[in-house]
């Protein structure tokens, strides 16, 4: 469970968080959206102690954010950030492979190697493992880095649009294998999302930020509706039901 | 890589003797020694630095570190007088430039590094700058302390290649040799580094406390070279500001990999290769008079330019 009590942030002088108090259960897939400028990457960037704290607190299971070694909290949660630009040079495994740093601490063993493999296997990067990151396309890159998050082997795992660039095909695969995650390995997953319809589609539970507040947060079909949209996102779009859940028409 | 190294090495030592070999042998083994020395120490605090500071054509003496360790010194001297300079035991002195350097090194990169966000032009620009800055701040301290004191000093404070001080190699090579180890000892956790910061933090790697750490190796690997051989700025004939960058461009292109424990041994040798494979050819084949450091600066320009270009294309 993650529990955030209290948090306010201020980034280059204006607030950029404002008193937000938010639980994110064990378990499941929780998808955070809301407009652009919202908070939504500075939240999770405080959850993963990315950015030091101002003024709050945030727990992690056990953990109290700013407390926590480092490296204790990185064998907890695994975070993919919004930029994945990594100047060096590396090979998609040598990629993966540092995933396993909090565990090996840069001994890596045969049992790290063995969760390379598993992490390259399960994100279909395994024919591709000896590419360098920049002979790879955007989508393969983003299932690279995600594997990365995977083979760190945590129980929370944060990622901060991780559909970026990506086409309706590499988009559902990363959203499958999130929900596979979540499901299979019992992993709590938490997810900034930009397209509704993906949030609604995959998630189970919907976290609405604007202007540095928790505006809504619950099940998608209670969450997404007309007024949300009007409300949140400023749009006049509607939204439909099929198939038994939400559908924003664009 | 390493067999090359040790022909040069062998070169040096035994080619063409126009003097008795017992003194030939033990004055070129001093020089070999320092050469080694200051090739391996200023290659492998480049590497750390050009990882630290996030790109490839920054190196410590191009932001002025060199520079800083004079600066300590004639600070030193304009506080203590040269003959209360003179008065310190060798042993302490070193130690006490050492940890100044270190100290201020770490105070004034940590800063700029901060201030510059993640901005490389803005990095090197301040960088260049700082170092101007402590060169000109020196001048005026050097023109402060009377003229003839501060030759005997300066005569004191830098060995040459030509004429090697024992006791100052003996000092600098245990500072090398530590600051060596550190670095190698740092040298997963800089490759966690190389991610970027974000990564690095995620992986439980915070990079603060990690550069501090790694700023501190460098400072001591630069200072130490520098006494041994004085700065290209006071005509000393150290490496230039562009000995790091030719020796790190070249070990990228021979072990290219992010791995430090590849990178490391890799820098380290070459800048072993091109101070002894150079002097040896300047001073034994061709009998140059010609400084290598002035091919160096030339190489490295071009160099530099190249790094510089294919960046900004990129
Ligand atoms: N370094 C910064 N300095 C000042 N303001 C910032 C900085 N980074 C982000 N902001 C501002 O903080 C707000 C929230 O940003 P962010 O968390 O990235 O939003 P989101 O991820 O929801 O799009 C935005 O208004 C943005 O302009
Ligand atoms: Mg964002």
């Amino acid at each position: 469970m993650i529990r955030i009590t209290d948090l306010h942030h201020r980034l280059g002088g204006a607030p950029v968080l404002n008193d937000i108090d938010l639980t994110i259960p064990h378990g499941g897939l929780t998808a955070l959206i809301g407009p652009n400028g919202a908070g939504k990457s500075t939240l999770l960037s405080l959850i993963a102690r990315l950015r030091p704290i101002q003024r709050g607190r945030i727990s992690v299971g056990p953990h109290e954010i700013g407390k926590v070694a480092d490296r204790d909290l990185a064998r907890v949660l695994a975070v993919m950030p919004q930029s994945t630009e990594v100047s060096a040079r590396l090979r998609l495994a040598e990629l993966v492979g540092f995933g396993r740093y909090p565990w090996h601490r840069g001994r890596p063993g045969a049992e790290d190697r063995a969760q390379v493999d598993r992490a390259l296997e399960r994100f279909s990067l395994t024919d591709l493992r000896d590419r360098f990151l920049d002979e790879v396309s955007g989508g393969q890159k983003q299932r690279a880095f995600a594997a990365m998050a995977y083979a760190q082997d945590t129980d929370y795992l944060l990622l901060d649009e991780p559909l970026n660039n990506l086409d309706i095909a590499a988009a559902r695969d990363l959203m499958r294998l999130m929900r596979g995650l979540a499901d299979e390995d019992g992993k709590t997953v938490v997810v900034v999302l930009h397209d509704i319809n993906y949030a609604t589609a995959f998630a189970d539970r919907l976290v609405v930020m604007k202007e540095g507040r928790i505006a809504a947060q619950g099940a998608p079909s209670e969450v997404v509706t007309d007024t949300l949209l009007a409300e949140v996102f400023g749009t006049t779009a509607r939204v439909a039901e099929v198939e038994g859940r939400p559908l924003v028409i664009v | 890589m390493a067999a090359l190294l040790a022909v040069c090495a062998a070169g040096y030592m035994l080619w063409s003797a126009k003097a008795p070999w017992s003194f030939l042998l033990p004055y070129r083994a001093t020089k070999l020694a320092a050469l080694l020395l200051v090739g391996v120490a200023l290659s492998v605090a480049t590497v750390l630095f050009q990882t630290v500071t996030a790109n490839r054509i920054l190196t410590p003496s191009l932001m002025g570190f060199d520079a800083l360790y004079v600066f300590v010194l004639t600070l030193l001297v304009h506080m203590l007088g040269a003959t209360g300079y003179a008065a310190i035991p060798p042993g302490l002195l070193f130690a006490a430039n050492l940890g100044a350097m270190a100290g201020l090194g770490l105070l004034l990169f940590a800063g700029l590094m901060r201030l510059a966000g993640g901005d490389m032009i803005r990095l090197v620009l301040s960088g260049i700058v700082l170092g101007l800055l402590i060169r000109s701040m020196t001048e005026f301290l050097q023109r402060l302390i009377d003229p003839s004191e501060f030759q005997t000093v300066q005569s004191m404070s830098f060995a040459r290649f030509t004429q090697i001080d024992p006791l100052l190699l003996a000092l600098s090579a245990t500072a090398i040799l530590a600051a060596l180890a550190a670095a190698w000892s740092l040298r997963t956790r800089l490759d966690v580094l190389s991610l970027g910061d974000t990564a690095a933090t995620g992986l439980g790697e915070p990079p603060a406390r990690l550069r501090r750490q790694a700023l501190v190796v460098i400072c001591i690997l630069v200072a130490a070279a520098t006494a041994l051989v004085g700065p290209l700025s006071s005509g000393g004939f150290g490496p230039s500001s562009f000995f790091g960058l030719i020796v790190t461009a070249f070990a990228h292109i021979v072990t290219p990999t992010h791995r430090h424990a590849v990178l490391i041994p890799s820098a380290a040798l070459v800048g072993g290769l091109v101070l002894v494979g150079g002097q040896f050819i300047m001073e034994r084949l061709f009998a140059l008079a010609t400084p290598l450091t002035v091919v160096i600066e030339l190489i490295g320009g071009a160099v530099f330019l190249v790094l510089l270009l294919k960046r900004r294309a990129a």
